[in-house]
Order: structure tokens, then sequence, then C-alpha cells
């Protein structure tokens, strides 16, 4: 290892302490200066953590942004979320790659750039999307891809380039209370601190609040457990890992209302006495981090966060921020737990939960960011006022991430039970095929079930509203999200790692039009078996698109089926592609006719 | 005061308060298939071969309590049948060629599906790349049979004191790695006397030198079945 990154590798050990528990996010800083992790680097962290080499390999594989062999010194990922391709990301992939003579998955001769695909990057209302170099740039169009291709040829530092290509919209087009919330920072915490620690618990528990991250656990129970784990150190997470495919709302809370979501995580430490926090903050939001910790670093200035919060003696918390690097599956809470101890983002067995076993074996809450920002609410008003709206089941109101085909994508507040219909009309939605809901894990609603309401009696949801018309193809739709869990699966369980792979595979067949209905019976049975064996439930939920998909979109299916009762999967003429590839062959005689007929 | 029981197929289970559902069938001699747990260590609850059906819902039997009175079912064609597709699921993501391999006769994976009647594998080859090493004196890593157990990982770790294996990779390209900057076992602390090197249920971790000492036709699974094999011996559960 040359001498210079030897002492960037000392350098970032500094930084952290030598904790173990930071591996993850020393190996994202040492990228950062080194553009990938060469194989000396790992072996020098490896042996100044005392851990096995192969763990630290290990943890740099599971995560999608973390590089073991040479990338280019500009890696590209374009967003490949369907809403994404919908916007035309295809095309201007196609472009960039034209414009420097590159390939998706290679890195181009010159070592300057490569180019792929990556999850949703949470910027579907104003996509396509890309990341450069883990930041995020929105709103592409050709001449956008242009200038990047320009920027690169001249080889300028991201720093250097123009700073709105890093700038996002908020896009916020309907408020209620919580985006509605003008209380200076610190009268939340002022006013529960005021009440002690268990009354303040009284009002959560009043409120009737609802975890914001789609499961929908009571978050007063969730508080109450910990409080009473017996151990003296406990610890507050704030899942901010939003990789759900067409969620971003809680980008727009980081960006616009970050006050909100770190005062949220200091009143749930204020009710179970905890003294760390910690901000799990997906890769893809690696734009928002300066903001944050200015607003973080303004806290502590201000007393809200550090000893002796708001004047409460022996009421001391902090927070900080851990990154993610490109791994859905970490939006699990016990997976989000492993990757903050630095590890492969597998799930956990549970029992035992979180709230008693969590970060480091301490009792840890871990709580969505919309869920925390809104116990500003229930600490300002009361958990009584806030209870007052939503439904019986489903208190509060809930943030919308609405994206793909409507006038004003963006975000939507409205209280539990709002319709449907009632979304779509007010983000100018016309000729609407579907809406699906909640994500690639969520539900598929056809027309008929437009007046179904948003709440988790009847259609929970993490906050994703991607809306398509009828010029879109549902089964294009499943096809998008399958490829997606296939890829995102962690690979811990049998039928997760390969049945994902077996239902993308099914999929390409019949997108390829060679399907028949021996696949459709294929496809029922594996989702079936996704469903019923996974161990977390990125597996359970993988077959979701496909589940709705068949049963209210099925023509969108039977189209991509041959007339007969089976159709091999194996391409004889495709296996040729290669070979003609190398001899530089593409005449008739170099093709294998696939029909009999056709060989006359 | 007696001890709880659960149902078993309809058949009443003794339990010990903490137990799972899998240890305490296995001590009552009655066996639920599994692949990745090993009564050395905890559950990892990875391979899914162990699920049964507890109150409608899919568990997993090596990592789910005991509950008194509850009823399990195992044995099921329902439940066989999802067994036999993870079985199906685990040989065509790897590359089995059982008249080849040095383990076949000794192979839990393969003596599963003889015993769950697997008799294709259903689904299309995945053929994946997985370079063999044989830098090691005495050992040979065949990773086209790896089933990701993790038992070499875990034994390593916990019972060796050495963690010569650990998983990179996610999901459909998830591996096997050894501990070295070079990747070659040859450049680890491993032997092949570590527990690693014996207790992998497929057939990556061969010693060499002793292949086909015993004939095909006189192995452990062409003696007996699984489901008798891997019960604890009388003696054992006493």
């Amino acid at each position: 290892m040359a001498l210079g990154a030897s002492q960037r590798v000392d350098d970032v050990l500094k930084r952290f302490g030598e904790r173990p528990e930071y591996l993850l996010q020393m190996l994202i800083a040492l990228q950062e200066t080194e553009n990938w992790l060469p194989p000396a680097a790992l072996t020098a962290l490896a042996s100044a953590l005392r851990l096995p080499r192969a763990r630290v390999e290990g943890v740099v594989g599971f995560y999608s942004f973390l590089h073991a062999q040479p990338v280019g010194r500009y890696r590209l990922l374009f967003s490949d979320n369907i809403i994404d391709r919908m916007l035309g990301s295809e095309v201007l992939m196609a472009r960039l790659c034209h414009n420097l003579w590159l390939a998706p998955g290679q890195v181009s001769e010159d070592g300057l750039a490569s180019v792929d695909v990556t999850s949703c990057t949470g910027l579907g209302d104003q996509g396509p999307a890309m990341l450069v170099n883990g930041r995020a740039v929105a709103a592409l169009n050709e001449d956008r891809i242009d200038i990047i291709c320009e920027l690169i040829r001249q080889k300028l530092a991201l720093d250097a380039w123009p700073a709105e290509l890093f700038e996002f919209e908020n896009n916020i087009h309907q408020r209620d209370a919580l985006l509605s919330c003008a209380a200076p920072p610190g009268d939340a915490l002022q006013a529960a601190i005021a009440m002690g620690r268990d009354a303040w618990l009284n009002q959560v528990q009043a409120s009737r609040l609802r975890g914001r991250g789609g499961a929908g656990f009571t978050t007063a129970v969730k508080w109450l457990a910990c409080r009473d784990a017996p151990a003296t150190e406990k610890i507050v997470v704030c899942n901010a890992d939003e990789g759900e495919p067409g969620t971003f709302k809680d980008r727009v809370l980081l960006s616009a209302h970050a006050d909100l979501v770190f005062e949220g995580m200091t009143l749930a430490a204020w009710a179970v006495g905890a003294r760390r926090g910690f901000l799990y903050l997906r890769g893809e939001y690696l734009n928002l981090r300066p903001a944050l910790e200015a607003t973080l670093a303004r806290r502590r200035a201000d007393g809200w966060l550090g000893a002796s919060i708001g004047g409460a003696v022996g009421f001391d918390f902090d927070i900080e921020i851990h990154l993610g690097a490109g791994a859905y599956v970490c939006g699990e809470e016990t997976a989000l737990l492993e990757s903050l101890e630095g590890k492969r983002g597998t799930p956990r067995i549970r029992p035992p939960f979180p709230v008693t076993h969590g970060y480091l074996g301490l009792p840890t809450v871990v709580n969505n960011v919309e869920t925390l920002a809104k116990c500003c609410l229930i600490a300002l008003h009361g958990g009584a006022a806030f209870a007052a709206t939503g439904t019986a089941q489903s208190a509060g109101t809930k943030l919308l991430s609405v994206s793909g085909d409507c006038a004003r994508p963006g975000i939507y507040e409205f209280p539990f039970g709002v319709t449907v219909r009632q979304v779509l009309d007010a983000c100018g939605a016309i000729d609407t095929l579907a809406v699906q809901v909640g994500g690639a894990a969520g539900i598929t609603l056809a027309p008929y079930e437009f007046g179904r309401r948003v709440a988790f009696e009847d259609v929970p949801t993490a906050g994703a509203f991607m809306v398509f018309n009828d010029t879109r193809d549902m089964f294009d739709v499943a096809h998008n999200f399958v490829q997606f869990f296939a890829h995102e699966s962690c690979g811990f369980c049998t039928p997760c790692r390969v049945g994902t792979s077996l239902l993308a595979g099914t999929l390409d067949k019949l997108a390829e039009g060679k399907g028949s209905p021996a696949d459709l019976l294929e496809i029922e049975d594996l989702d079936r078996l996704l469903k019923q064996a996974s161990h977390c439930g990125l597996g359970s939920a993988a077959p979701n698109p496909v589940i709705d998909g068949l049963q209210k979109f099925r023509p969108a299916y039977e189209r991509h089926l041959m007339h007969a009762d089976f159709s091999p999967a194996f391409d004889l003429d495709g296996a040729l592609r290669r070979a003609r590839q190398i001899t530089g062959r593409d005449d008739a005689g170099a093709h294998l006719p696939q029909q009999p007929e056709a060989s006359r | 005061m007696s001890q709880p029981t659960f149902l078993l197929d309809g058949q009443s289970v003794p339990f010990d308060d903490g137990q799972m559902i899998l240890e305490a069938a296995r001590a009552a001699g009655r066996y639920i298939p599994h692949l990745c747990w090993h009564p050395d260590f905890p559950p990892h609850g990875s391979c899914k071969l162990c699920v049964v059906k507890v109150a409608g819902r899919h568990v997993s039997a090596c990592a789910t309590p005991a509950r008194a009175g509850a009823e399990v079912e195992s044995d099921t064609p329902e439940i066989n049948t999802e067994r036999r597709t993870l079985l199906q699921m685990l040989f065509v993501e790897g590359n089995h060629f059982c008249p080849a391999c040095e383990k076949s006769g000794d192979c839990q994976l393969q003596a599963m599906a003889y015993d769950l009647e697997m008799t294709t594998p259903r689904f299309r080859h995945f053929f994946p790349d997985r370079p063999v090493d044989a830098s090691h004196p005495e050992v040979l890593l065949d990773f086209n049979r790896c089933i990701y157990c993790e038992l070499c990982v875990r034994a390593s770790r916990e019972q060796d004191g050495k963690a010569v294996f650990a998983l990179t990779g996610r999901g459909i390209n998830k591996k096997l790695a050894v501990n070295a900057e070079s990747g070659r076992l040859a450049d680890t602390d491993f032997s092949a006397d570590d527990k690693a090197a014996h207790i992998c249920p497929v057939g990556v971790i061969l010693k060499k030198r002793v292949g086909f000492a015993v004939p095909i036709g006189e192995r452990t699974y062409d003696r007996a079945p699984l489901h008798e094999v891997a019960l604890p011996k009388s003696e054992d559960s006493a």
C-alpha cells in the first residue's frame, strides 16, 4: 500500500476511535478518498480493528456503494425505479453511455467513469435521478446529461460542479398538522420536560401514535418496553433508510423539518432514558448530510442536545449520523441495527426484539423519521388532540410521496382515512389505471378500489403513492419491482435468495414473449413460498406486486404468453450471442432458426 | 409438575422451557429436516428446511420456542412440498454434480433430496462461476456446492478461534470468503484438524488424498436414510 493511502487508513481509524462498530462508517470515509477499497487497505483496517479480514471483506461485499474492485473516478448510477424509467431514464442513460463511450456495468478504458443502475434514489417527484459518486442529481434531461459529460471530460472535482445540480425541490403540495407546524425548536421538548418523563409517555399513549414506517406498531408500547428493559444505557435510533421505491417523504422532512425529527428523537430519549441517538441516513441522501450536521450543531449550541437538556438535570442526550451504503434491507429494523454495528445488514432472528436487545445488545427504540417528527405535535398539543384526527385505528395524519402519472407529484399530508380517489384528485391524476400504495412491497390498487382508505385498517403504507395511467403496462411495473427485490435480497435465507431471482427470471422470460401458462403457475407457487417461508419482510413482500398484478391485471400478463402449455426459457440462438460478438459476425448463417418451419 | 408438551403431527412431544421446536422434537426421537442447524451451535435459521406450520403460520422449527399445547405440522404433504421446493432452489443456485462428487453418499443435501423424494431440479440452473481453491496442502475448497449454512464460518470462529471463513456479496451473488488478502485458503491458518474442516454438510470442504476411500454404496446415507442418521443415538438422548 502506498504511503499516502496507509496514512489515510490511519486517519480514518483515528477519526472513529478505532471502534469496530464504526467499520461501515470507516469504509465509507475511506472510499471517499481512495475512490475504491483496495485489498491492502482492508487488510490494514482489519488488523487495526482486530477483526478477521474476511469479516471486513464481507461487509464491503454486502453494500452496493462499496467497491472492492477499481471503479471509474466518476461513478454514475441511474435510479432504476419504474417511475424513473417512465420519466425516460433509460434513454438518458444510453445517451450518457454514448457520450462517454462506455457500456453499463463497465469502467471506461481510461478509468474515468463507470455507469450502472441503482435502486430508487428517493427522487420520484423530480426524476429521472442519478447518483454521481454518491451525490444525487435530480431532474435529469438531455441538457443536464450533456453538462455532466462535459464536467467529467474536464475531470472537474465534484465540489467544483455547479451547486444547482445537487439541489432538490421539496414539492410540498398539501400541508396539515405536521408540515404546517411552526413551533420554534425546543418548544416541544420544553413542554415534555415540564410534564415529566412518565406523564410525557402517557401523552404518547393517549395519542395512539403508530409507526409511520409501514408496520404500524404502537409507538408508546415500544417506548414502554424499552424504558422498562433492565439496562442503564438505552439507545434511540431514527430509521432514515427510506429505501422503499417511490417513497421520499423522509427526505423532505429531513430537508425542510430536520428540527422536528431531531426533537422527536430527543423526546423519545426523554421517555425511555436514552443518552445516545443515531440517525441512520440512507447513502442516497448524502446531499442532506451537511445541513443535518449543521442543525445538530445549532441544537447543541442552543442546549437542545448535550448535557442537562432544557435545564433538566440528568437529561443528557446526543445524536450522531450514520450513513448507509446502498442496501434496502437495512430499512428492516434489525438489519439496520446490524448495519449500525458496522456489520452486514442481515436481519436478526426475533425474539429477542430491539426494545430489549438492540444496538450492541442494549435496549433500543427504532422509529421512522415521520413517527418521530409527529411526537413533537403530541408534546405541543397533547395526545388527545393528536388522536382527534384520523380513523379509529390510525390516529393523526400521513405524509404521502406522490409520483408517477399526475400533474403535481410531491408531498401530500392528509389525515388518515383519506381515500385513494381524494389523493388522485389532489395531485391531478387523470385516466388512472392503477395506484401502487406502499412502494414495491405494498399493494396495487385497481380503479374499483379507489374508494379505499389510506389507514392501517385498510390500505397501510409507509408513504409511497405511485400513479400509473392507462398507457402503462402493469406487467412492466411488477417486473421492475421484482428485479428490485432480487437485487436487494440480502441472501440470508434460501427462499428469498433464490426465489426472488427465480421470480425475476420467470418475469424476464415473459417479457421476452416466451411465457406460457405453466409459467403463471410457477409464479404463483414461488409467490406462495416467498410469502410463507422467508426470514424477513423483504422476502415475504417480494411477490406482492406479482400477486396483485395476476389478480387484478391478468390480461397484462397473458399478453406475454405464447399459446402453448410450456415453452423453455433456454434460447438456443441467444446462446450463440457471445460467439457472434467475438467473431464479429451477425449474418444469417451465424443464427440458428428457433422454429422448425423457419429453417426451410 | 409434569413437563409441558406440544403436538407434532398429532403426537405429543415434551419440552423444557425455552427449548426450540426442533430441539425438543429431536430429543423425543422425532426428525424435522434441517441443514444449517447443528447441535453444537445456536439456531441460525437460514436454510428454512425446518419450516413447520404452527397455528397457520410458517416458522423455522430451529428458532421458534416450543409452546405448551401448540399444534405443529411438519411431516405433511404441504410442508414437504415446500421443503422440496427449497431443496430444488439450493440445487439450481449452485453446481451440484452428485455422480462426480466425493461427498456423494455422505452429503446431507443429497440425502435430504432422496428423503423428500425430489426427482427433478424443476427450475432453470443458474450455473454460477465459482472457481475451486486447491491452494491448501491438505484441504480443497469446492465453492460450487456451498449452501450458505455458515457452519464452517461458525465453527471456525466459535470452536477453532480462527475465523477462517466469512460470507461476502449479497443476495444471489453471496459467496464464501476466506480470511486472506490473497483470497487463498493456503494463506490462512486453516488446518485439516480444525472443527471447521469437518462440519460442511455438503462437499465444499474436502480433505485431499482420501478421495473415494469409502466406496460409493457403503457410505453414510447409503446405509441408512437421513431421517434416521440425523437423530441423536439412543444412548445420547437417554
